[in-house]
């Protein structure tokens, strides 16, 4: 991260709330990401557990332009248009969670960062037909430390996996669950979103203990 | 199109950030919203002559505020604006005092089990 100063405000906890900013409304928003390659099922996954819709960002090729496009020289202006999957799940009334599909396409790594500010974590979506596509995915959330599930999207023609032979093909670290899923299954795809959220609370409670005890492995 | 929001000297205009006068950063604040950040309209602020004065995309994102508090994405996909120009007129509602922005929950505060309880048994209910 850190390739643009102007982060969001949530990256800054302690600083006084802006004008405006009511630190009494009450209301939570937890944003989860749903990431893969091309093709694997994101807008599907979150069209099943929610109520989606297409999201534009236009980006000014100022800020993401060197990362983006061979556009030297191009008027500063200039904006480059990515569409984003969006959906809500109200949990209850002042607590929803936000999906947010991420564009597949490695030029919006930029857009990755700004979606991944404060996420409680992400979904990555594998095809065991094309497992590398979800390289990507993988490597950026490791890097980030933001919890993550893979979730194995069953297609039809696909050759079965299990859990553990995907896990073991990814290389991943040890706990990060794999689960096996149709995307276009709504009660599939929720139990993926309660897999992730069980994991994401057991990583943040231990990164919180870690942070207060003692190490017992120090001597 | 209300005139206030050209400028003879904001130079060429890319279409999407035409409603903005071209600019593609929010005010003088320089608060970038998070997509997930709250909006809701300031109860104090409501002022009929200061809106008169608004664009019709300020009027829009102001209504839709007034029914229920919105998320920054949901404002955006509502409208049927880029993120990049609601965030503008964001900051334009909330420096006329129109709207009151919240934070989003700080990473380090994530960890609320009574919270991520409740989100599990409310997925489960879905
Ligand atoms: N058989 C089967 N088809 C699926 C499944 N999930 C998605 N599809 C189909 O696969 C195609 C791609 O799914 P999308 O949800 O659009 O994938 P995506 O990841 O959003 O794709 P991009 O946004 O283009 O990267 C669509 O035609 C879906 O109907 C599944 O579990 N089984
Ligand atoms: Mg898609």
């Amino acid at each position: 991260m850190g390739q643009h100063d102007d982060r969001t405000a949530g990256a800054a906890p302690d600083v006084d709330p802006g004008p405006g900013e009511d630190p009494e409304l009450a209301a939570l928003a937890l944003k989860i990401l749903v990431a893969g390659g091309f093709g694997v099922g994101k807008t599907t996954l979150v069209g099943a557990v929610s109520e989606i819709r297409p999201l534009r960002t236009e980006e000014a090729l100022s800020e993401a332009g060197e990362l983006v496009d061979d556009t030297g020289g191009v008027d500063q202006k200039t904006t480059t248009t990515v569409a984003m999957d969006f959906g809500r799940i109200t949990i209850r009334s002042g607590l929803s969670l936000y999906l947010f599909g991420t564009p597949g396409q490695d030029r919006f790594w930029f857009l990755w960062d700004e979606l991944s500010q404060g996420a409680l974590g992400a979904v990555v979506l594998a095809d065991t037909r094309r497992l590398e596509d979800c390289f990507p995915a993988v490597d950026y959330f490791e890097h980030r430390r933001i919890p993550f599930v893979v979730a194995v999207n069953c297609f039809t023609d696909a050759r079965r996996y299990g859990a553990h032979d995907v896990s073991r093909a990814l290389d991943l670290e040890q706990g990060t669950p794999v689960v096996l899923c149709d995307a276009r299954d709504r009660d599939s795809g929720k139990e993926v979103l309660i897999r992730l959220v069980e994991y994401a609370g057991r990583v943040h409670t231990a990164r919180l203990l870690d942070s207060v005890e003692p190490q017992a492995d120090s001597v | 199109m209300n005139g206030q929001w050209y400028d003879a000297d904001a130079g060429p205009l890319v279409r999407p950030y035409a409603v903005t006068g071209g600019r593609t950063k929010p005010g003088p604040h320089g608060v970038r919203f998070d997509l997930i950040a709250l909006v809701a309209v300031d109860p104090e602020g409501a002022d009929a002559a200061a809106e008169s004065l608004m664009g019709p995309e300020h009027r829009a994102l102001l209504g839709l505020c007034r029914s229920e508090t919105q998320s920054v994405a949901e404002l955006a996909a509502d409208a049927d604006l880029p993120v990049g120009v609601v965030r503008v007129l964001l900051g334009d509602l909330l420096e006329g005092g129109h709207v009151m922005v919240s934070r989003p929950v700080p990473p380090a505060q994530l960890p609320d089990v009574r919270i991520l309880r409740e989100v599990i048994e409310g997925l489960r209910a879905l």
